[in-house]
């Protein structure tokens, strides 16, 4: 077997290949539901029904759809750089912190400024928890990843002494939640009687924003010489600290508004329980998207569909909901796959056991 | 009771060693993919497995040790599963590994899930006994410390000697090694990197989920949610502490249980002023404070992460 580099990747690769992954992520969904004494056919119907098959369902998909837009951009951003920011989680819950901290009553101003001010305040401390993995790559070569991983757990434990220590809500009839967003700094709904949020506009503003920034700007130039060939970016004369430093800036901030969205946007208050693993699936969501920022917001409402409709079929013919994930994790492996071929062309050829042979 | 009184205390000396097993097979598992060049960033998906399988394979009706092997047996083909992609193919291994993580615990949970539809109370099996070590056990201090354990245990303490042997004293641990120090000479060798790093991630994979199997069946004897709770990332950062050398891994996995066993018991004693949170945190704390202190002089081995793809330059 042999790879040889591809001179050109045909467009409609890069199209069919997330389609390809798709498919065979929904074979093995296949497989599982079979397995649960369930029909495939009426399985996956059950998730479409669930996701799209009432303007209810609808309103809930998108709604599920916008932080995995805002994760799945955090992650596009730092992988486009090589910069393995694995802490979307911790940072989604930093923002979300600092949203609930400085969002129930301690500042109060008109909704006009008010919610620009919340965005601010979370993205910037989504940026900031991950200052501390910068600087320790950066400073003292210590990987990211497992300090961006392991900074996830502290994250969430801070959340949870937060939630029943300073910042819990004296009316809560002791459940450990955080009190409620001022009015004037909830995001209003889209659609009447729906939880669809204004946050699904950031969402895709921030999704336009990203593409103008590699596409225009020397910057998104810099970090993506930075992720194809540090190497050769370094000699360029571009300072591969300062690019992490500003890609780490961008995508916690993005991670953060995460947070920000689903406090101030969908429930109103902060709980341990905001994010299932968005910061996770983030991953996946950038992965689908082939790390382009505009596909990252069609990958999220796919998989935001799956989770959904995964837990419509879950309730309705019991198929386990963890479903979603094992889809969401083989498509993830099989777009590597695609991606692989999209860059190379795999030869079988025999020339090596011919000559063994003779 | 004091920090002095809890170092002289036998249990806590015990439970250091009981907490160290699931990390010691982990970290040697780890520390054997990255050596051969591989990062496995699958580690705690594969170790979630390995806790469901082994556990579900005693709840069945098979034998504890039967529980080890097919733990063992689940983790080796979730390693292939990871060799495909980043050896075979030579895709991300960041990506790979997260991907692996996702779909080896979910599939976990969906099984156990499959297999045990109503569980209102976590279902047990009964779990590795002590062994009994006759008079030894009965000694002061000693026996407490070292002979009232499981097989499990002493299985996890053996395995040291033996990677450091297959490591550093055979010839395929001299290819694993190679593999992942200089791949083209191993080539030049007449030996396929595919197939020495293959080796390597199956059998390093199948060792975290023999460390996951720990906990359900002889740490506990139940398989819950989230029950790995990140000691497999907590194993790559020993792997750096450990500068990618299993005796000084042992020693990590022991210093970290310790500190663990010592967080516990403070706990009881400070926990009406310090919120309980802090001491939870201090695993995952100490880990980066370990990669810290390691990171300036780290010597990765130089492959690592570097794919091998035969023809092109490395």
């Amino acid at each position: 077997m042999q790879f040889e580099a591809r001179e050109h990747t045909p467009v409609a690769f890069l199209l069919i290949v997330p389609l390809v992954a798709v498919l065979c992520s929904m074979l093995l969904a296949s497989l599982l539901i079979i397995w649960a004494g369930q029909s495939p056919l009426q399985g996956f119907a059950l998730i479409f029904k669930g996701a799209f098959g009432s303007s209810f369902a609808i309103t809930e998909t998108l709604a599920k759809t916008t932080p995995l837009i805002f994760t799945g951009l955090a992650a596009a951003v730092a992988f486009k750089a090589k910069f393995w920011n694995i802490g979307g989680e911790g940072q989604l819950y930093c923002g979300a912190l600092a949203v609930t901290w400085l969002g129930t009553g301690i500042v109060d101003l008109p909704p006009i400024l008010m919610i620009p001010f919340l965005i601010l305040v979370g993205m910037i401390a989504g940026a900031t928890i991950l200052m501390l993995p910068v600087f320790l790559k950066n400073q003292l070569k210590v990987d990211e990843v497992v300090t961006t991983l392991l900074l996830n757990f502290i994250i969430l434990l801070f959340v949870g002494y937060c939630l029943e220590g300073p910042l819990k809500d004296p009316m809560s009839m002791g459940w450990p939640q955080a009190a409620p967003i001022i009015d004037s700094g909830i995001f209003p709904t889209l659609i009447e009687r729906s939880r669809l949020h204004l946050g699904l506009i950031f969402a895709l503003l921030a999704a336009v924003i990203i593409w103008a920034i590699f596409r225009f700007t020397l910057w998104g130039f810099e970090i993506r010489a930075q992720g194809l060939n540090a190497t050769a970016s370094h000699h360029a004369g571009i300072n591969s600290n300062w690019t992490i430093f500003k890609v780490a800036l961008l995508s916690g901030g993005l991670a953060g508004l995460a947070g920000v969205s689903e406090v101030a946007g969908l429930k109103g208050y902060l709980t341990l329980d905001i994010s299932p693993g968005y910061g996770y699936t983030g991953i996946a969501v950038a992965m689908l998207a082939n790390l382009h920022p505009i596909g990252v917001v069609f990958s999220a409402l796919f998989l935001a569909s799956i989770f959904v409709g995964a837990d419509f079929m879950g309730r309705s013919i019991g198929v386990p909901n963890f479903i979603a994930d094992i889809m969401v994790a083989s498509s993830v492996l099989c777009i590597l796959i695609g991606l692989l071929l999209c860059k190379y062309r795999i030869r079988f050829n025999s020339s090596r056991l011919k000559q063994v042979i003779s | 009771m004091d920090i002095l009184d809890i170092f002289l205390s036998a249990s806590f000396w015990a439970a250091t060693i009981r907490i160290a097993c699931p990390l010691i097979f982990a970290t040697l598992g780890e520390l054997i993919c990255e050596r051969a060049g591989v990062l496995n960033l699958g580690i705690e998906g594969i170790m979630t497995a390995g806790a469901m399988a082994g556990w579900m394979w005693v709840y069945q009706g098979g034998d504890l040790i039967g529980g080890i092997v097919f733990a063992a047996f689940i983790g080796a083909l979730f390693g292939l599963l990871h060799a495909q992609f980043t050896v075979i193919l030579g895709v991300s291994q960041h990506v790979t590994g997260i991907g692996i993580t996702m779909l080896a615990s979910s599939l976990s949970y969906f099984v156990f899930n499959m297999l045990l539809p109503i569980t209102t109370t976590p279902p047990k099996v009964v779990p590795f006994q002590t062994i009994d070590a006759g008079p030894l056990a009965n000694l002061p201090f000693v026996g407490e410390v070292f002979f009232q354990h499981t097989f499990f245990t002493y299985l996890a303490f053996a395995l040291v000697p033996m990677v450091i042997y297959i490591l550093y004293k055979t010839p395929l641990g001299l290819a694993l090694r190679t593999a992942g120090e200089n791949p083209s000479s191993l080539e030049s060798q007449g030996i396929s990197v595919f197939v020495i790093r293959t080796i390597a991630v199956m059998f390093g994979s199948s060792l975290m989920a023999v460390g996951g199997a720990y906990l359900t069946i002889s740490a506990f004897d139940a398989f819950y949610f989230g029950m790995i709770n990140g000691r497999g990332w907590i194993c790559i950062a020993l792997v750096i502490f450990a500068s990618w050398q299993p005796g000084k891994a042992l020693l990590g996995a022991l210093l970290f249980a310790g500190l663990d066993a010592m967080q516990v018991r403070m706990q009881l004693q400070l926990g009406t002023f310090i919120p309980y949170q802090v001491f939870l945190m201090l695993p995952y704390l100490l880990s980066i404070a370990a990669m810290v202190i390691v990171a300036r002089k780290a010597k990765y081995p130089k492959a690592l992460l570097q794919p091998f793809r035969r023809g092109e330059r490395n």
